[in-house]
């Protein structure tokens, strides 16, 4: 098998306009080595997951701050599920209360980092998951 | 580093994948156009079993200087071909960061979501840096979405580096896309953008008249070869809307013209004559650089203070005169004419 690029969806679902933090982690991926696709603002879940799979991404990586990522998040999974895309690495940023980030982490996301979490760390952690060291 | 080996990642067998690729899965296409940019051992058979599928679609490609408006402008055709049920699919390629190798692919971003709901294809690829490879890669990829059945293909380019000479060479037709503010006129513009058009649109023409550059670029065509079909130029603002069908209406024109005349019959065969040269030139580097240790004895041959054209030339010198194919060159230089194929004796390789 020859070399390849880890790609990752960088998605917005939802209704809020913010994705500053979206954009810098984006960018921090990038320069980490990585192919980063940028969905632009208010995507639905439907939306997000006909992207990973056009676009053949190892990782989703959801930055939301408007406070629906109880629907959300769980939905890109469902969806992901059924589109036999499972092997996708899901990671969820934002304004997530812990105990909403627990029961994320239980139900297909692989980590939800919280606000402050270095760009690096997040870069090292979908390195890993996806692979690298393997 | 980011290369990896992904153990994590199951692949399909090539027999699985080609099975639900041709069941119409858009996974199974997706992951055929990774293996396609990744150089996956098993691309070529799928290929192999693709390849009397492929010659359906119509490849059109755009490229421009940033900012241009290229993927405004694509964004609004996709729309118009999907409304009138041309099934279709867009290569969004975009260069690969020098330093990183990374990329930061953001064509999806002015897609307009009503236009992905109608079922098209959008793949964003980095163009990861070769010299050549970008066309390697993008038209496989192209190939693939042809195989898959979509009608219209757009392939989006940024006019940097080697890029538009590259999609050029992998489309039926080129489109590219300037500005009234594009620098100042066409003397300011990249020659090989302005050689490798069949159609020139001005876009943004909603921000000021088009009509000074319009007019520099039919006087530069006043002096081209007459024989050669005039490409035309139009004006458009992809932004609001306008010119839009003259655009589409002029590209329909062009591919029946193509068609008719064995214009697309005689570009397509020169493409895959060229295919054919530049995966040769690929394989006998890669294999004697690497698998044959030429590079280690160059790194010789050069500590030793010889002169690389001359390390060059000793080495093809005594492959070939050891029989490269199996068989040991004839002994007698006077049986040798100077015209031997012995790559000693040519010129570079292109
Ligand atoms: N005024 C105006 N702006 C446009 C037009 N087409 C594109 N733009 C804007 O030009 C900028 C660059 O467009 P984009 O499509 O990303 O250009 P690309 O780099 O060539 O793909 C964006 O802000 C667009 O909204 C147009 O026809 N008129
Ligand atoms: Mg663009």
């Amino acid at each position: 098998m020859a070399e390849r690029r880890i790609r990752v969806l960088i998605g917005k679902p939802g209704l809020d306009g913010h994705d500053r933090g979206a954009k810098v982690v984006a960018t921090a991926l990038r320069d980490r080595g990585m192919e980063v696709i940028y969905s632009g603002l208010h995507r639905t879940p439907e939306q997000l997951v006909q992207a990973a799979e056009q676009e053949d991404v190892d990782v989703i990586g959801l930055s939301i701050l408007s406070g629906s990522h109880m629907e959300l998040l769980p939905q890109v999974r469902r969806l992901l599920v059924q589109r036999g895309l499972e092997h996708v690495v899901l990671v969820g940023g934002g304004i997530i209360p812990p105990a909403d980030a627990a029961e994320l982490e239980k139900g297909g996301y692989a980590r939800i980092f919280g606000p402050g979490t270095p760009t690096q760390a997040i870069a090292e952690f979908i390195e890993e998951k996806v692979g690298i060291e393997a | 580093m980011v290369l990896a080996t992904f153990a994590r990642r199951l692949e399909p067998t090539p027999e699985a994948l080609l099975e639900a690729f041709r069941g119409g899965a858009v996974g199974a296409l997706s992951r055929a156009i990774s293996w396609a940019e990744n150089g996956h051992d098993d691309v070529d058979s799928v290929l192999d079993a693709l390849f009397p599928a492929i010659g359906q679609a119509w490849r059109t490609g755009f490229t421009g200087p940033p900012g241009a408006g290229k993927s405004t402008l694509v964004d609004a055709l996709v729309g118009r071909y999907a409304g009138d049920r041309r099934s279709t699919a867009l290569l969004a390629v975009d260069p690969s960061s020098p330093f990183s190798g990374g990329a930061l692919l953001g064509d999806r971003i002015r897609m307009n979501q009503r236009v992905l709901d109608q079922g098209v294809f959008v793949r964003s690829m980095a163009s990861r840096g070769s010299l050549g490879g970008l066309a390697r890669a993008s038209e496989t990829a192209c190939d693939l979405l042809d195989a898959f059945g979509f009608q219209e293909i757009l392939v989006e380019t940024v006019g940097v580096g080697q890029a538009e000479v590259d999609i050029a060479a992998a489309t039926d037709t080129t489109v590219v896309v300037l500005t009234p503010a594009s620098g100042d006129g066409i003397q300011a513009m990249k020659a090989g953008l302005m050689e490798v058009a069949d159609l020139y649109v001005i876009n943004k023409a909603d921000l000021g008249p088009a009509a000074a550059l319009a007019g520099e670029i039919e006087a530069m065509l006043d002096l081209r070869d007459p024989s050669r079909p005039r490409p035309p130029v139009l004006t458009c603002s992809a932004l609001k809307g306008k010119g839009l069908a003259e655009l589409v209406e002029a590209l329909d024109r062009i591919r029946l013209r193509d068609r008719d005349s064995g214009a697309m019959q005689g570009r397509r065969q020169r493409r895959a004559l060229s295919r054919v040269r530049r995966r040769i030139g690929e394989t006998l580097r890669h294999r004697l650089w690497t698998e044959h240790g030429w590079e280690q004895l160059a790194r010789q041959a050069l500590a030793d203070g010889k002169r690389p054209d001359r390390v060059a030339f000793d080495l093809l010198q005594n492959w070939w005169e050891s029989g490269p194919f199996g068989q040991p060159a004839p002994a007698n230089p006077a049986q040798k004419p100077a015209s031997s194929p012995g790559p000693s004796r040519k010129q570079g390789n292109g």
